[in-house]
């Protein structure tokens, strides 16, 4: 079975997490740039308004009779109404000195006569925003310097400004669901390509080896390209396997024929009973070579084409009657009858070359085990589901060892007299599992044992 | 004007300990331990049902009211805003100013018009014009003028009939007077001409407005200008020589206002004095002192709540102008 491969995180979650975060990091970055630059509009705004203010008061200062008379005009004030009535302090100074207005606003010596002055500046315990500019007086003795400072709260500045963090928060939070949702969906879209190409790896049949032609996103070019080359290369190496095991059961069978055949040859000609002996011990262990050596490599064509189940629709009656007309002869030297009982052909898919083996194995166990002039039995029915059952008239299996029949290599006592491997069953066995369906082993009432291949 | 305030400091500290009022009353039991002080420009009889009312259900409370002038008011109050819990005055210009300055309290969630608070903190509860009274026997054709020019015209007319019988506020004294002035000349110019004729004819200056209306009551006077009409009205009903006019050609109409001060210790009782006048105030029906709520005069502007009230108390604007208003009627 293959293994679970070890998972380290996963790739659509670590995109994911990385394009959310990344959007969520834009997002605040967003809101700060953007309310500090609301921010400053709105203080950009606050300071025209003081300016203006400062210039018109200002504007009106006059020396008349030697005296500096400022009749601001009512709007000075007036404008700087603000809708959280924000508290205005005002000064006028002349050469530094107050005329008019709040000491509490501080002097500064960074005046200047062509435009205003600004800072920010806690004054009786709020926080002002203060502008401040002078200019100077010609008068027919001396000239003078007048300066105008203006002052305002800023309550609402900041209720303009919470309104502003507000809205920029609000959307902020609808670019960061925004982003997040396509995020999401970007990720997906990366992905899908790879859980295509899976779910196409997967949907395909064992020895489907073909490369992979669907189009791929360049990244999985050398993802498929590798994959391709893969089964290309396991393609080479099962059909070299495939041919290694026929060409291996050919070389191991063909000397042992030619030895055989020689050790029989040689037994027409000899005559003492001691050498007769020892040449019929040899032919005997020639036998059990070369059948282990045929079970041996059976079982590994079996074991290997297990694997890569070649599947087709087969008729299991049809495979039966095959297998009883070629294995005629040997039941005629038996006296055994073969009886085939079948309603019709059973379709199931399967590999023929395997099932065929399988019956095979279990047939010739019964013509090997059963005794002389007696019957065999081929049962094949439909319903409740495909089952192939062979049983035989013998001794049956040993009660005791029933259980252990099927293991490799695992003979029953019964069979110290005749040539075998111990494989047959095993082969019986593995073929049943590899099209997953099992195998049963019992003894008749009457004795005779009985193989039941359920398909 | 610098030595007129400094002879008023002086005036008020020296007599500070033993200030004499227009008015002083105290309300509620006299074993009460807990002490309410306003000062108020407004004349006692106003508020005295809003006083009783508020007192009905508050045994332990009892409320000095204590009556000054508008000027007086701004200044004693700006020498002991610890002393005083409530102040009430008609010179909007200068209650604004103090709030401004900082000495008022917030008050949240009054129910009014934007229009008539300012900062939470500054409440209007009237909205009462400046008016022309008249005594009509001055005028037995029965001829009243309806806009200053029209009271310019019946005094160029007859200056003999009229000669010393005109009056006004003194602005130099009054806040409410020069608050009215101040107005008045921002609107029109018509404003500077009706003073030099009313100077021309020797006006006679006045503190305030009950004395005005009690001098033309008792015919000494024929004419005032800027008298405040809700008191002027108030009189006018049982006294049937006054005619009370507001002006049409343009009205002004001020605010009187009320802030708890943030000095004083009985904040709660003051705040909970500033609710109940404001809601016993509100209706247009039957206010409960009797002067026209803020929502009357329909949509008539008063003078706005907004900083540039404090353009007129500007010392050198108040100089200039006053300098103006001096050569102009006082002769
Ligand atoms: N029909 C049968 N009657 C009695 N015993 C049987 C029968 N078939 C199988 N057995 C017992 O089961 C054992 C296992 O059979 P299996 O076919 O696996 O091996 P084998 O026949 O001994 O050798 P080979 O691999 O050559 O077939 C046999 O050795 C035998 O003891
Ligand atoms: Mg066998």
């Amino acid at each position: 079975m293959a293994e679970r491969p070890q998972i380290s995180g996963s790739l659509f979650k670590r995109l994911t997490a990385i394009l959310i975060f990344g959007s969520m990091l834009l997002s605040i970055v967003l809101f700060f740039v953007v309310r500090e630059f609301a921010a400053r509009i709105a203080q950009a705004g606050q300071d025209s308004i003081l300016e203006a203010s400062v210039s018109s008061i200002i504007d009106a200062a006059v020396i008349r009779d030697g005296r500096v008379e400022v009749d601001f005009p009512y709007a000075s004030f007036s404008m700087l109404d603000t809708d959280q009535n924000d508290r205005v302090f005002y000064a006028i100074r002349q050469d530094g000195q107050l005329l008019s207005g709040y000491k509490v606003i501080p002097q500064t010596d960074r005046l200047r006569t062509d435009s205003a002055f600004f800072e920010t500046r806690i004054l009786a315990q709020s926080k002002f925003r203060i502008a401040s500019a002078q200019r100077v007086l010609i008068g027919s003795q001396r000239s003078t310097t007048v300066s105008v400072y203006v002052a305002q709260t800023q309550d609402s500045l900041s209720q303009t400004l919470k309104q502003i963090s507000l809205n920029v928060g609000a959307l902020c939070l609808v670019f960061f669901t925004f982003t997040a949702i396509l995020s999401y969906i970007a990720a997906l879209a990366t992905v899908r390509p790879l859980s295509r190409l899976a779910s196409s790896v997967q949907r395909r049949s064992g020895e489907d080896l073909r490369p992979f032609k669907q189009p791929v996103p360049s990244e999985m070019v050398p993802l498929v390209s590798s994959l391709n080359s893969l089964m290309n290369r396991l393609d080479q190496t099962l059909t070299r396997s495939e041919d290694f095991i026929a060409e291996a059961a050919h070389r191991v069978r063909t000397p042992l024929a030619t030895v055989r055949s020689y050790a029989e040859t040689t037994l027409q000609r000899v005559t003492k009973s001691e050498n007769r002996n020892a040449l019929k011990a040899m032919m005997r262990a020639v036998d059990e070579s070369s059948r282990a050596a045929g079970q041996l490599l059976d079982h590994a064509m079996i074991t290997f084409r297990a694997d890569h189940l070649d599947k087709q629709q087969v008729d299991l009656s049809g495979i039966v009657e095959d297998l009883a007309t070629s294995l005629a002869p040997i039941a005629e030297m038996k006296d055994l009858k073969i009886v085939l009982r079948t309603d019709g052909p059973v379709h199931v898919e399967g590999d023929p070359i395997l099932l065929q083996n399988a019956f095979r194995n279990v047939l010739d166990n019964a013509l090997k085990y059963a005794p002389f002039e007696t019957e065999v039995t081929i049962q094949v029915t439909d319903s409740p589901r495909p089952t192939v059952t062979i049983s035989d008239l013998g001794a049956g299996f040993p009660n005791d060892e029933i259980q252990a029949l099927t293991k490799r290599f695992r003979r029953g006592k019964n069979a110290k007299n005749s040539i075998g491997s111990g494989l047959g069953l095993t082969i019986a066995q593995d073929v049943a599992l590899a099209h997953g369906g099992s195998v049963a082993l019992t003894n008749g009432k009457s004795g005779g044992a009985c193989v039941t291949f359920y398909l | 004007m610098r030595y007129f305030l400094s002879v008023i400091l002086a005036f008020c500290s020296s007599l500070c300990a033993a200030q004499v009022w227009e008015d002083q009353r105290i309300f509620g039991a006299a074993e009460a331990t807990q002490q309410l002080r306003i000062l108020s420009s407004t004349d006692t009889s106003f508020l005295v049902p809003v006083i009783d009312a508020f007192l009905e259900d508050r045994p332990n409370l009892k409320i000095e009211y204590l009556v000054h002038g508008t000027s007086t008011i701004d200044l004693l109050y700006r020498q002991n805003p610890g002393d005083f819990d409530l102040v009430i005055s008609s010179a909007m210009d200068l209650q604004l100013k103090l709030v401004n300055d900082g000495f008022g309290k917030q008050v949240d969630d009054i129910d009014l018009p934007k229009s008539a608070k300012w900062r939470d903190t500054l409440f209007a509860f009237t909205k009462e014009p400046a008016a022309i009274v008249l005594n009509r026997a001055a005028f037995p054709n029965g001829d009243l003028p309806k806009t200053r020019q029209d009271l310019i015209t019946a005094l160029r007319n007859q200056p003999d009939v009229f000669k010393d019988k005109i009056a006004t506020y003194d602005v130099r004294t009054s806040g409410l007077g020069y608050l009215f002035a101040t107005q008045d000349a921002r609107s029109s110019e018509t404003f500077w001409r009706l003073m030099e004729v009313m100077g021309g004819l020797g006006t006679r200056l006045y503190c305030c407005s009950g004395q005005m209306i009690d001098g033309l009551v008792l015919g000494d006077i024929a004419v005032a200008y800027n008298v405040l009409g809700s008191y002027a009205e108030a009189r006018a009903k049982t006294e049937p020589a006054l005619a009370v006019i507001l002006p049409s050609d343009f009205p002004t109409t001020m605010m009187r206002t009320i802030f708890a001060s943030d000095a004083a210790q009985t904040n709660l009782e003051a705040e909970a004095f500033i609710r109940f006048l404001i809601e016993q105030q509100r209706d247009d029906g039957r206010n409960i002192t009797g002067l026209p709520s803020v929502m009357s005069f329909g949509t008539q502007q008063s003078i706005p709540l907004n900083p540039a009230l404090l353009s007129y108390l500007d010392a050198l604007k108040r100089r200039t102008f006053i300098e103006a208003w001096e050569n102009a009627l006082v002769q």
